[in-house]
């Protein structure tokens, strides 16, 4: 019992300061899912902004658009090819739950089950596409040498 | 309480003998005594003291007076594990430091006076137990985020209350009952689970959309506005529905279903903004 008294005595009545500078919300499945459509969201917008440039290019001179196009045909933007892809496949996924959430009580319900369910379908289809097309990225190199 | 009385002969038997000897006959009575000392004690019998522990809590403290910035400040306070961060609270300040500044009012989760953010997540501190917590790391204690800080764990509520107020949260219903408005089982059943809605806050100062958008009408009023849309009593749900049809309305959630998880009533707040998006699209259904 004379534990629950001792903070009467404790030797150092001022608080000490701490260096820790913040907590994070700990939200579950829900808030990383928007968390991640997002971020995704946002750079799909600006891979979209790029994209209709270089694709408006064409419009300028076919050779400037060529240029461009031979820049793109390195390792570099093909491992890039696959972040966008990625990126677009999991927006798209989680776009339908956040429909189907929205609109159908039973998701509502069950919308942490189908977070995992749009992470696996995003990992199944990621799974197919990565090996074909890393494949086309690096074989005309090896191919040229 | 009744161990002594059921065993019809007390004498020297331990509890523990006395429950072997009477087998199944009532298990029941023997296993509430030995929870408890609410009964004579055996002589000789040991008796286990609940012990309290050192518990480091950390407060975000905030004196406009003095600092420019929030500051984290710890303190170790001995803790039972039965007992509540808000009496960890209390202990500080009343023991340590009288300056620290929260708000509580009946320390039994009705008022909803005192949701703050407890080791990042939105709970009641009356309602928050230690042995719920990893209590040998700190615990962290802060206000709740999206309104004013004030003081230390207070803030300004009365941007939440401002959009309680606007979504009409009382009966609108032009006719005059003899009696009383009468309603079926099912239909009160309908919006039972939004009408245990205390106004602590703490869903709508858990949502991300709020902490960057202040004018967002959050969970909460959706809530204490879905209460009345789905009351069949109620004649002004149209009402309610344009007013939420608003682009600070129901259409700014993004369903993270933070509120759902901070809602210390357990009210399934997300699924309440989504019956009303529903009602927005295809009419209220009763």
């Amino acid at each position: 019992m004379s534990e629950t008294s001792s903070s009467l005595t404790l030797p150092d009545p001022t608080p000490r300061k701490t260096t820790f500078s913040g907590t994070l919300y700990r939200g579950n499945e829900g808030m990383w899912s928007w968390v991640l459509h997002r971020i995704t969201g946002v750079a799909i917008y600006f891979f979209l902004l790029v994209h209709v440039l270089d694709t408006a290019l064409i419009r300028v001179s076919p050779e400037a658009y060529n240029a461009v196009m031979a820049t793109y045909k390195n390792p570099v933007m093909g491992l890039g090819e696959v972040v966008l892809v990625g990126a677009v496949v999991l927006h798209a996924m989680n776009g339908l739950r956040i429909i189907l959430v929205d609109a159908w009580p039973w998701a509502t319900k069950h919308q942490r089950l189908l977070f995992w369910i749009v992470m696996g379908l995003v990992a199944a289809l990621m799974l197919y596409f990565t090996p074909t097309h890393l494949i086309n990225v690096f074989s005309p190199i090896e191919g040229g040498h | 309480m009744a161990a002594t009385q059921v065993t019809g002969t007390p004498g020297e038997e331990t509890a523990a003998q006395a429950a072997q000897t009477e087998g199944g006959t009532a298990p029941a009575e023997v296993d509430s005594a030995q929870e408890g000392h609410d009964r004579p004690l055996e002589a000789g019998e040991a008796v286990e003291e609940p012990q309290s522990f050192p518990v480091t809590v950390i407060v975000r403290r905030y004196d406009p007076e003095v600092d420019d910035e929030p500051r984290w400040v710890d303190y170790d306070v001995q803790m039972f594990a039965t007992e509540r961060i808000l009496d960890a609270l209390h202990r500080i300040k009343w023991e340590q430091d009288p300056s620290l500044a929260f708000r509580r009012s009946c320390a039994h989760g009705v008022c909803g006076s005192d949701a703050m953010r407890i080791n990042g997540k939105n709970r009641l501190a009356c309602k928050a137990l230690v042995k719920d917590f990893d209590t040998s790391k700190p615990i962290y204690v802060e206000a709740i985020k999206g309104l004013p800080l004030e003081k230390d764990l207070i803030v300004n509520m009365e941007p939440f209350f401002d959009s309680f107020r606007e979504i009409q949260p009382f009966l609108q219903a032009s006719s005059k009952p003899e009696k009383e408005r009468h309603q079926t089982i099912a239909q009160r059943e309908r919006f039972d689970d939004t009408t245990k809605c205390i106004l602590c806050a703490a869903c709508t100062t858990s949502c991300p959309v709020f902490w960057t958008d202040g004018q967002y009408f959050g969970p909460a009023a959706i809530v204490n506005a879905h209460r009345f849309i789905f009351d069949s009593r109620d004649e002004a749900s149209q009402v309610r529905l344009d007013i939420l049809n608003d682009r600070e309305g129901v259409w700014r959630c993004r369903t993270t279903f933070n509120c759902t998880d901070a809602c210390p009533r357990g009210i399934q707040v997300t699924k309440a903004i989504a019956e009303v998006k529903q009602a927005m699209m295809t009419g209220v259904k009763l």
